[in-house]
């Protein structure tokens, strides 16, 4: 089985300790780690199979996001096999097939610049794509970029005249300026200031004033599969606390013998498979029914952030003082937690979609 | 298990034009209240005429009880088949032709662990509704501790002996037999000599007595076995208990995890599966910027947990028993309703405190799912042992 095979690389190449040792070096991105996984098809498990892909589906994509999440594996995963690769799919250009060949061989990785608050919201942007001539000029500034510090290429989500418009554009064109968001997670997030950006028509990915097309169901797959690592996430985080609770004593006896924490501990696996039930259920409809998954992928977010955080909480809590420490790993899935959570839209965002799609 | 699209297909309209046929226009109203369940049984009296023709057509095509096998009442459907059956009865908006506790627990018993014999003695008045069961598991000492049953039934060679209390009877006053926990060897270990014992209601020395509940309704009854003679044996191969003497905690287990499993749909189509957001849109206070947050966070839960219901559903049908991982469907279920009827209640304001609006009866009972067929308790232990492996 697909995840059986992704955890055994996982373990091997991207513990914990693969993050920690990243974060201690000063760094947010591990190269050599996402061609590993390009060789495994993973930058290509969305990719047509004519680009040179391995076109697994979103499921798929959403098991190997969730095993990522176990052990925390940093990668631009979401942002490029996921997002991008989906964005590149609504367009069917040869331009397009080349960008997904590419993402597919791992030469080519991608940021969403999308978010300009603090809090995610595509209908109020704000950056500007003026007409000039047969272009565009785009300025005003992205935050939140989520591995926009180190990728090659964006997807700048900018304001035209009728609306907004996606574009693919190169991260080092001039007029782009990158700063650095040291970020909790130890994850890679930029701030991005475009000061009057050349671009032509040929950077649009879509239609002029038409983002959505192809901006939504690649904010979709990002969300289930986001949702998925968190999935993943909660499970790592609370195999550590059960593992605590089966070793550690206190009054001379294992903590896992107190009913307190029982009770917890088993509410806490009741609310982690009622959350997988959702993951399951938002990558079945993304891959047989995409025109009608907003639902599943709104509740699989806002599940999963509920369901991750109640994990890391529960693991600081149940493992005392240790795990306050930076020397034990239950920080690194708290910090994570907190980041995915707010990354594509939040708990109440996506609170917001189900509500109305349920006649609320 | 997954057929061809064409097969299904076809099942599909033939359900619907058997169901277009046959369900009387009285039934398709979508009623799910108590006063519109058809619970069937020898006292039974049908609300309508259209009530008893809905059940006669539905138990003579094995309707009321569709997976089982058709020698015993039932039609025979597959897991798949049951769920479009389900899915175009609530189409046309049908109400349930039957249910009871012979349907939900002593039937799934009986499949699992009766004689053949027992099987087509028992099983086909269950599914043409003509006999209604009641099951007599707690008593005024074995509530959480189930295991502890005193209801003695001593040895008298052709027949049990049977004294002793039961209480939290369901429907105990209008049940035709009763499936009841019994010692049958007070010396062993309190797991090892319990049978699972069949009782006809009409024996003497059986008497009930109903307990008024907070809803202001009777569901439940005490019980009382006062020297009442059981036949060993109802029959060739038709023993009085289900499974082996002194190993009715088998079964009582294994319907434990049914009960569980109903218990958790059940309380979910409590509130007839609607949206809340639709229900409290109605009663008009969703603009309450609370109670519209906390109602969304209920959707949310509810509608993960239908899908998990659905999941394990189909793990279970595929053959991965779920087991005692069904302590969580119970658990999550009966909270959810819970909550839903808090947020019910609070949506109507004072429209919903008065007795004759019915919604409090429904609030009022629903604080019971989390205590009946195991506490939440209960259920959050059995899963930190038996699924998390903590040490108990």
């Amino acid at each position: 089985m697909l995840a059986d095979a992704a955890r055994g690389f996982l373990d091997e190449a991207t513990p914990v300790a693969r993050l920690r040792a990243l974060r201690d070096a000063g760094q947010t991105h591990d190269p050599a780690l996402w061609q590993e996984m390009a060789l495994m098809g993973w930058a290509g498990v969305l990719v047509p199979e004519a680009a040179g892909g391995a076109d697994m589906g979103f499921a798929a994509a959403n098991v190997l996001a969730e095993e990522m999440g176990k052990s925390l594996s940093a990668s631009p995963f979401l942002s490029t096999a996921v997002i991008a690769a989906t964005a590149l799919r609504q367009v069917s250009d040869a331009r397009a097939t080349e960008a997904m060949r590419a993402i597919a061989e791992g030469g080519r990785t991608y940021a969403l610049a999308i978010d300009e608050g603090a809090k995610h919201d595509p209908e109020a942007t704000t950056l500007r794509a003026e007409r000039v001539g047969n272009g565009f000029r785009l300025t005003g500034e992205k935050r939140f970029v989520v591995d926009g510090g180190f990728v090659d290429r964006l997807l700048v989500l900018a304001r035209t005249d009728d609306g907004l418009t996606l574009f693919d554009i190169p991260a080092d064109r001039a007029g782009i300026a990158r700063d650095a968001q040291p970020m909790i997670d130890s994850r890679d997030a930029a701030r991005i200031r475009f000061s009057g950006v050349e671009a032509t028509g040929e950077d649009v990915l879509g239609q002029v004033d038409d983002a959505m097309t192809v901006l939504a169901p690649a904010l979709r797959a990002g969300q289930a599969a986001l949702a998925a690592e968190m999935t993943g996430l909660a499970a790592g985080a609370f195999g550590l606390t059960l593992g605590y609770l089966k070793e550690r004593k206190q009054f001379g006896v294992l903590i896992g013998g107190f009913q307190a924490l029982q009770h917890r501990a088993a509410h806490l696996w009741c609310d982690c498979e009622v959350t997988a039930s959702a993951i399951l259920h938002a990558g079945r409809m993304l891959d047989n029914d995409p025109a009608n998954a907003a639902l599943a992928v709104s509740l699989a977010k806002a599940r999963a952030s509920q369901t991750a955080q109640l994990a890391v909480q529960e693991g600081v809590q149940m493992h005392g003082g240790i795990g306050m420490t930076d020397a034990f790993d239950m920080g690194f899935y708290m910090k994570r937690a907190r980041v995915g959570a707010e990354w594509l839209g939040d708990y109440g965002y996506h609170a917001g979609v189900v509500a109305r799609l349920r006649g609320f | 298990m997954v057929q061809d699209a064409d097969d299904i297909t076809r099942f599909r309209a033939d359900i619907r034009a058997w169901l277009d046929a046959n369900c009387p226009q009285e039934m398709r109203d979508g009623a799910v209240d108590e006063d519109s369940i058809c619970w069937g049984g020898k006292n039974w009296n049908f609300t309508s005429e259209a009530q008893k023709t809905w059940l006669e057509r539905c138990a003579a095509a094995g309707y009321t009880v569709p997976t089982w096998p058709k020698e015993y009442g039932g039609a025979g459907l597959n897991r798949d088949q049951e769920k479009i059956f389900y899915e175009e009865l609530a189409h046309i908006n049908a109400r349930r032709p039957l249910q009871s506790f012979g349907i939900w627990m002593l039937g799934p018993a009986l499949l699992h662990f009766g004689t053949d014999a027992q099987k087509l003695h028992f099983l086909p008045p269950i599914a043409r509704g003509e006999i209604r069961w009641c099951q007599g598991y707690s008593e005024p000492g074995a509530g959480s501790d189930l295991a502890s049953v005193q209801t003695r039934a001593e040895d008298k060679g052709d027949h049990w002996l049977v004294n002793g209390q039961k209480v939290w009877t369901s429907y105990a006053d209008k049940a035709d037999w009763i499936f009841a926990l019994l010692r049958t060897d007070k010396d062993a270990p309190k797991h090892k000599g319990i049978s699972f014992v069949l009782i006809d209601m009409e024996s003497e020395g059986v008497s009930t007595r109903p307990i008024r509940l907070i809803s202001g309704a009777s569901p439940f009854c005490e019980t009382f076995f006062d020297n009442v003679k059981v036949p060993k044996s109802y029959g060739a191969e038709i023993p009085a208990q289900v499974g082996e003497v002194n190993r009715g905690w088998d079964v009582a287990k294994y319907l434990l995890t049914h009960e569980r499993e109903m218990i958790s749909g059940s309380a979910m189509l409590a509130g007839s599966g609607r949206s809340l957001g639709a229900i409290l849109s109605e009663s008009g206070h969703l603009d309450d910027p609370i109670l519209r947050a906390d109602a969304m966070r209920a959707e949310i839960d509810e509608l993960a947990f239908g899908l998990t219901l659905e999941r394990y559903k189909d793990q279970s049908e595929s053959g991965q028993g779920t087991g005692d991982a069904s302590a969580m469907l119970k658990y999550v279920g009966t909270e959810l309703n819970k909550a839903r009827q808090e947020l019910i209640m609070s949506g109507a304001g004072s429209d919903a405190l008065e007795w004759d609006d019915g919604r409090a009866p429904l609030w009022l009972r629903s604080k019971a799912n989390s205590i009946e067929g195991g506490t939440s308790e209960v259920m959050l232990s059995i899963l930190s042992r038996r699924v998390l492996g903590l040490p108990g």
